[in-house]
C-alpha cells in the first residue's frame, strides 16, 4: 500500500461525494490525518467558492508560504489538494457486492464446430448500418444468409456461442422475421440476457411463458395456479402448449374461466385453440357464437365453419346451396346464383356480418360469406355430381363468377382441400393463369399453400416456364427452400431469356434475390457458364451484359458460401430444409 | 518454421480493419467467388487474384510472418490500408477455405515483393544497429535543443501554475459558465511551450465541468494533479531518476524504450483504439508468460487512420520487447518477432477484487498520475447493481465497479452474455473510475473473447 494511504481494517461504505465510483478511502483509520474526509470536503468546497471568499483549511508546510497569504492560498490549497487525491486514489477499497443474478439455465446443447463460428461472426459483422451500401457489385448479401443458417444451425441441434448472443439479439430486433429461428438458437441464455436489457424485451414476450418455466405436463395444481394467477402472456403460452400436447386438457381448462375472461381476452384464447381444431371443440364453440363480443362471435364462426361436419357448416350448406343452382334450360349448363335477400338474425348467430363494406353491394357481401362457409363438399353434391375441376369449368351466370370462384378459394384454402385448390389453380401453362382472372395472384399463393410441396413446386415451374418471372415473385415465396431441380431450371432458364432480351438485370432483383436464398448450391456449376460477358446486342441496353454477368457472379458466388456453410455445420440430425 | 495450424480466426482478420466500411467490404470478399490462384507458404505468405470491376484482376499479397505485424500490398487504387481485398484474402484463408492452397509455391509477383520486403528489413537491421551511434551526429547541438526545449516547457509550467492559482482564487463554480474555450486557448499555449502531455491534461480539464454530477470534485482533482505535474517538472532535479522520467513521459517528451531486450512467449490479451480529432491512440496489451508481466504497446496514426501495428487478440508470440524508462511503467517496444503469432493455451493468472484495487493504490507509488493498471480478475460475476454493473468476486462479498465508459460499451453485454450468471476470467484496467474490461474468458473454454 502507498504511504500517503493508512492502512485500512474494513471497507467503509460511501459518505462523500466523489468521483471514485462507489467506493471510497478508508481514511479514518489513518491515525496520521484524523480529520481527513472532513478535510478534502473543505478543500472542495474552498475550490468550489475561491480562495478569495474562503480561506483553504491546510497550512502550508514545506512551501514555507505563511498560512492565509493571500497570495499563496490557491497554491497551498492545490497541495493540499494533490496529497488528498492520491492518498484517496491509494487507499480505494472495492465496493459491497450487489446481490449476484441467478446463473443462466446450462445449454446443453453441441457448441459449434469452429469454421461454423467462424462463419456465424462474419454473418453478423454483416450487419445494416456498418458502414458500405451503394451497389452491391459480385459480393453476396451476408445478412441475407442468416435465417438459412440459423435454420440449417438449428436443424442439426447446436447450440450458440453465448459471446455472439448480443448481436444476434439485436439482429432480430431489427428483422422480426429473424426472430423465431434467432431465438430457438439463442436458447435460454438469451431469455436471461433479455431481463437484463430493455432492447431485448420481444425475445421474453416471443418466448413461451416469457422465459418462465412452465409447469410440467403432470403437475395439475400448477397448472390452475398459473392458469388463475398468471399474467395475460403467460396464460396465453400457457394455453399454447398445453393445446399443442392434450387438445381437451387446453379447452377445459379455458372453460373453467372463460364467463369471466375479457372480451379481447376471450378472443386470443379462442384463437389459440386454432391449433389441434376438431369436433370435440363443436360443443365450445357453438356456445361462443352466443358470446357478447361480436369479435368473438365471428371467429367462432369462422372455426366451426373449417370443421365440415359441423351444425354450423351444415347451417351454412343449406344457405349457399339455396343461393346456388345449374340452370337445365340452357343450352349449355349454366351456374346460376340468386344471393340472399336479407341476412337475418340466425346467419347473424351463425358470423355473418350484415354490413357491406362500403361500395360492396349488400347482398354479394352476404352470398360470399355463405359460400366461404359451406363444407366444399356441399358443392358436387348439389350441382349435378360434378368434380371441383368440372364445376369450376362450368360458365356462371350474370357476372357472378367472381364472387362464387373468389368464394371457393377462401373456402378451399380455410379448409385444406388440396382437390379443390388444384381445380382453382388450374394449368399452370393455361394462358389465363398468366393474366389477372378470377383468382388473384395473391389468393393462387394461398391455394398453393394447400399442396404438397412438391406439387407446388412443379406448377410454379410450369408457370415460369409459360409466363416468365414477372408474376413470379409472389409464388416463389411458397416454394419449400432450396428449390427443386424443375424449379430451380426454370427459374434460371428464365433469367437467362430475360437477358437475352436485352433488359437490366436489376428489373428481375426480387427473383434474383430470392433465388440467391433459394436455389440448390448444385446449380451453381449450371450458372457459371452465364458468369461470362456476352458480345452486346443491337437492341439491348447498354452495359447489360455486364450488369447480368455481374449479378450472375453473384449469384453462383452466393450459392457457393451456402454450400460451404452446410458443410461446415456437418451432417443434419434430421433432414433439413436448407 | 511451419504454419500449418496456424490461422486466424475471422474475429482477428478483421479486428485488422481501419474501420467500419472496410470490415464490411472485406466480410464479402472472404468468400470463394471473386478469387482464383489464391494459396499460401509455409513462409506465412499469402496471395491471390481478386476480380474487381476492371478487367485485370488486383493482385494482393499478405506477409503474416513480419516482426511488426502483417504487410499488405494489393494493386487496387484503394488509400484503405489494410484494403478490403487483404481482409477478404485473409478472411479466406482463416476460414481453412479449400480456396487458398496451403505449401504451395508463390507466384513471382508475390515472391518478388516478399523478397524486397525482407530484404531491406533485413538491410534496415543492420543498417539500425550500425547506425545508432550516428544517429545523434552532433551531441553538442542536440543537448543544445533539449535545453531550449526545457527552458520553454518550464516557462509553460510557469505560466500553467499561474493559471491554475487564478483559478482557483476565483473559484470553480464559474468553470460551468467559462466553457471550453479558455482550455483550448491554455492547451494551445501548452502546446506552443512544447509540452503536449500538459495540454492534454489540460484539454481534458475543459470536459469536466459537462461531465455531470460530481464534477466539483473531479475537477479539483485533476487541477491538483495537474499542479503536481507541474510542481514535479519544475523540481525535477531533485526527484529520483525513475520518478523523473515519468514525469518526463507525462509531460510529453519523447524517449525511447533504451531497456535490455526481454524475450518471452507474449500473449496478445486486447488492442483498443481511442481517437481524437488530431490522433488514433492504438494500446496493445500483452502478457509475458515466463516474465509473468504485462506490458503495454503504443502505436499512432493520424486522425482517421488506423495506427499500423495489429496484433491478433488471443494469440501468442515469440518476442523480445524493451521497456520505455520509469519505474512501474508498463510501455514497452516491439523489437524482434520469432514467430508469427499462433495459438497457445496461455492464461494470465488473475487475483481478486480485493487484490486489483491494492495494485492500484501501489502502483500510484511510483506514478501517482496513473489512471488505471492492467489487471485480471479471476473468477468474477459481472452483476447489475443500483448504478450501473459491478464485477463480484465469486467468493466473497466484494465487487468492483465498471467505468462509465465500460457501462456504455456493447463489449458489456458480451461479458455478461459470456458470463451467464457464473464466473469469468476478465483482463482490463482497474483505476480510480472503476474497471474497464477488454477481454474475457469463460471457465472450461480456451477462446479469448475481446471486449473492447
Amino acid at each position: 500500500m502507498s504511504s500517503t494511504s493508512g492502512p485500512a481494517a474494513e471497507p467503509v461504505p460511501v459518505t462523500v461525494p466523489t468521483s471514485v465510483a462507489e467506493s471510497v478511502p478508508a481514511a479514518e483509520s489513518g491515525p496520521a490525518n484524523p480529520s481527513a474526509p472532513n478535510l478534502w470536503e473543505e478543500l472542495v468546497t474552498a475550490a468550489l467558492l475561491g480562495t478569495d471568499r474562503r480561506t483553504p483549511p491546510v497550512h502550508g508546510p514545506g512551501h514555507g508560504h505563511a498560512p492565509g497569504h493571500r497570495h499563496q492560498a490557491p497554491v497551498v490549497l492545490l497541495d493540499a489538494a494533490a496529497v488528498e487525491t492520491v492518498r484517496r486514489r491509494a487507499g480505494l477499497r472495492p465496493a459491497q457486492a450487489a446481490s449476484r443474478p441467478e446463473p443462466a439455465p446450462q445449454d446443453p446443447r453441441p457448441a459449434l464446430p469452429a469454421a461454423a463460428a467462424r462463419r456465424l461472426a462474419l454473418l453478423l459483422a454483416d450487419r445494416p448500418g456498418t458502414g458500405g451500401g451503394g451497389r452491391r457489385g459480385t459480393a453476396p448479401d451476408l445478412m441475407e444468409l442468416l435465417p438459412q443458417w440459423l435454420a440449417a444451425a438449428n436443424a442439426r441441434g447446436f447450440g450458440a456461442p453465448p459471446q455472439v448472443l448480443p448481436a444476434l439479439l439485436d439482429a432480430a430486433r431489427g428483422r422480426t422475421d429473424l426472430r423465431p429461428a434467432a431465438l430457438t438458437f439463442a436458447g435460454s441464455r438469451a431469455v436471461w440476457l433479455a431481463r437484463l436489457n430493455q432492447d431485448w424485451r420481444f425475445a421474453l414476450r416471443a418466448t413461451p411463458g416469457g422465459g418462465a418455466a412452465l409447469p410440467r405436463p403432470d403437475d395439475v395444481e400448477g397448472t390452475r395456479r398459473l392458469w388463475q394467477e398468471g399474467l395475460f402472456a403467460e396464460r396465453v403460452a400457457l394455453l399454447s402448449a398445453l393445446r399443442a400436447r392434450e387438445p381437451a386438457a387446453a379447452r377445459e381448462l379455458l372453460t373453467t374461466t372463460w364467463p369471466t375472461e375479457r372480451a379481447e381476452d376471450r378472443l386470443m384464447f379462442l384463437d389459440s385453440l386454432r391449433s389441434g381444431l376438431g369436433p370435440q371443440d363443436e360443443p365450445f364453440l357453438e356456445e361462443a357464437l352466443a358470446d357478447r363480443s361480436r369479435n368473438v362471435r365471428a371467429t367462432a364462426a369462422e372455426l366451426l365453419s373449417a370443421l365440415p361436419d359441423s351444425a354450423l357448416a351444415g347451417r351454412m350448406a343449406v344457405r349457399a346451396g339455396a343461393c346456388v343452382a345449374v340452370d337445365p334450360m340452357r343450352e349449355t349448363p349454366t351456374v346460376v346464383v340468386e344471393a340472399p335477400h336479407e341476412c337475418d338474425a340466425s346467419m347473424e348467430r351463425d358470423g355473418v356480418v350484415a354490413k357491406a363494406p362500403a361500395g360492396r353491394g349488400e347482398r354479394s357481401w352476404w352470398f360470399g360469406q355463405l359460400a366461404e362457409a359451406a363444407p366444399l363438399a356441399t358443392w358436387p353434391a348439389r350441382l349435378g355430381g360434378r368434380t371441383p375441376q368440372e364445376l369450376v369449368a362450368l360458365p356462371v351466370a350474370d357476372d357472378w363468377q367472381g364472387d362464387l370462384h373468389a368464394a371457393w378459394c377462401r373456402a378451399a384454402v380455410r379448409q385444406r382441400n388440396a382437390e379443390w385448390a388444384r381445380a382453382l389453380l388450374g394449368t399452370p401453362s393455361a394462358p389465363e393463369a398468366g393474366g389477372p382472372g378470377a383468382v388473384s395472384l395473391a389468393e393462387r399463393a394461398k391455394l398453393l399453400g394447400t399442396l404438397s410441396a412438391a406439387e407446388r413446386s412443379a406448377w410454379v415451374a410450369g408457370f415460369i416456364a409459360t409466363h416468365g418471372l414477372s408474376e413470379a415473385f409472389q409464388l416463389l415465396g411458397v416454394c419449400t427452400v432450396p428449390w427443386s431441380g424443375p424449379l430451380g431450371r426454370a427459374v434460371v432458364d428464365a433469367l437467362d431469356i430475360a437477358r437475352d432480351a436485352g433488359s437490366y438485370p436489376w428489373s428481375f432483383s426480387g427473383v434474383m434475390g430470392l433465388a440467391e436464398r433459394c436455389l440448390d448450391p448444385e446449380q451453381a456449376n449450371r450458372l457459371e457458364g452465364l458468369t461470362s460477358i456476352p458480345e452486346e446486342a443491337e437492341d439491348a441496353s447498354p452495359g447489360a451484359g455486364g450488369y447480368w454477368a455481374e449479378a450472375f457472379q453473384r449469384l453462383v458466388t452466393t450459392l457457393r458460401l451456402r454450400a460451404k456453410m452446410t458443410e461446415e455445420l456437418g451432417t443434419p440430425l434430421s433432414p433439413s430444409g436448407v | 518454421m511451419t504454419q500449418q495450424g496456424v490461422r486466424w480466426s475471422a474475429d482477428q482478420v478483421l479486428a485488422l480493419a481501419p474501420d467500419a466500411a472496410s470490415r464490411k467490404a472485406g466480410s464479402k470478399l472472404g468468400a470463394a467467388g471473386p478469387w482464383s490462384e489464391a494459396g499460401s507458404s509455409d513462409e506465412g505468405t499469402v496471395w491471390g487474384l481478386c476480380k474487381g470491376s476492371g478487367s485485370k484482376p488486383y493482385q494482393t499479397v499478405v506477409d503474416i510472418a513480419d516482426a511488426s505485424g502483417p504487410a499488405y500490398k494489393c494493386t487496387c487504387p484503394s488509400r484503405k490500408f489494410p484494403c478490403k481485398h487483404a481482409l477478404g484474402l485473409l478472411l479466406l484463408w482463416a476460414g481453412e477455405d479449400s480456396a487458398v492452397a496451403p505449401g504451395s509455391p508463390p507466384p513471382d509477383w508475390a515472391e518478388q515483393w516478399t523478397e524486397g520486403r525482407r530484404q531491406r528489413s533485413e538491410e534496415k537491421r543492420t543498417a539500425g544497429s550500425a547506425d545508432s551511434p550516428s544517429g545523434s551526429a552532433d551531441p553538442e547541438a542536440a543537448r543544445r535543443r533539449a535545453e531550449r526545449r526545457a527552458e520553454r516547457i518550464t516557462a509553460g509550467a510557469t505560466e500553467l501554475e499561474q493559471r491554475l492559482a487564478d483559478l482557483l482564487r476565483g473559484g470553480l463554480a464559474g468553470s460551468e459558465q467559462t466553457g471550453y474555450a479558455l482550455w483550448e486557448e491554455t492547451a494551445a499555449r501548452m502546446i506552443d511551450a512544447q509540452a503536449p502531455g500538459l495540454a492534454s491534461r489540460v484539454r481534458e480539464l475543459g470536459v469536466i465541468p459537462s461531465s455531470g454530477p460530481g464534477w466539483p470534485v473531479r475537477l479539483l482533482e485533476e487541477c491538483a494533479l495537474l499542479h503536481l505535474l507541474d510542481q514535479a517538472w519544475l523540481r525535477g532535479e531533485r526527484l529520483p531518476e525513475s520518478l523523473a522520467a515519468t514525469v518526463r513521459s507525462r509531460i510529453g517528451l519523447p524517449s525511447s524504450a533504451d531497456g535490455p531486450p526481454v524475450r518471452d512467449r507474449w500473449l496478445i490479451l486486447a488492442q483498443y483504439d481511442t481517437a481524437d480529432a488530431r490522433l488514433t491512440t492504438r494500446r496493445i496489451w500483452l502478457y509475458g508468460a515466463d516474465t509473468d508481466r504485462t506490458a503495454l504497446l503504443l502505436s499512432y496514426g493520424a486522425a482517421g487512420r488506423a495506427p499500423e501495428l495489429a496484433l491478433p487478440v488471443g494469440l501468442t508470440l515469440d518476442a523480445e520487447v524493451a521497456a520505455y524508462p520509469g519505474t512501474g511503467q508498463p510501455r514497452v517496444a516491439l523489437g524482434e518477432q520469432f514467430t508469427p503469432p499462433a495459438p497457445a493455451s496461455i492464461r494470465p493468472p488473475g487475483v481478486t477484487t480485493t487484490q486489483a484495487a491494492a495494485r492500484y493504490g501501489e502502483a500510484l507509488r511510483d506514478d501517482p498520475w496513473l489512471d488505471s493498471v492492467p489487471i485480471t480478475l479471476d473468477r468474477v460475476v459481472p452483476t447489475p447493481a443500483s448504478d450501473g454493473w459491478q464485477l463480484v468476486d465469486a467468493d466473497t462479498d466484494t465487487a468492483l465497479p465498471l467505468t462509465p465508459t465500460a457501462r456504455t460499451r456493447p463489449g458489456l453485454w458480451r461479458l455478461i452474455a459470456l458470463s451467464g450468471g457464473t464466473p469469468v476470467k476478465v483482463f482490463g484496467e482497474c483505476g480510480h473510475r472503476g474497471f474497464t474490461p477488454l477481454t474475457a474468458w469463460a471457465e472450461g473454454t480456451e477462446e479469448a473473447v475481446t471486449l473492447c
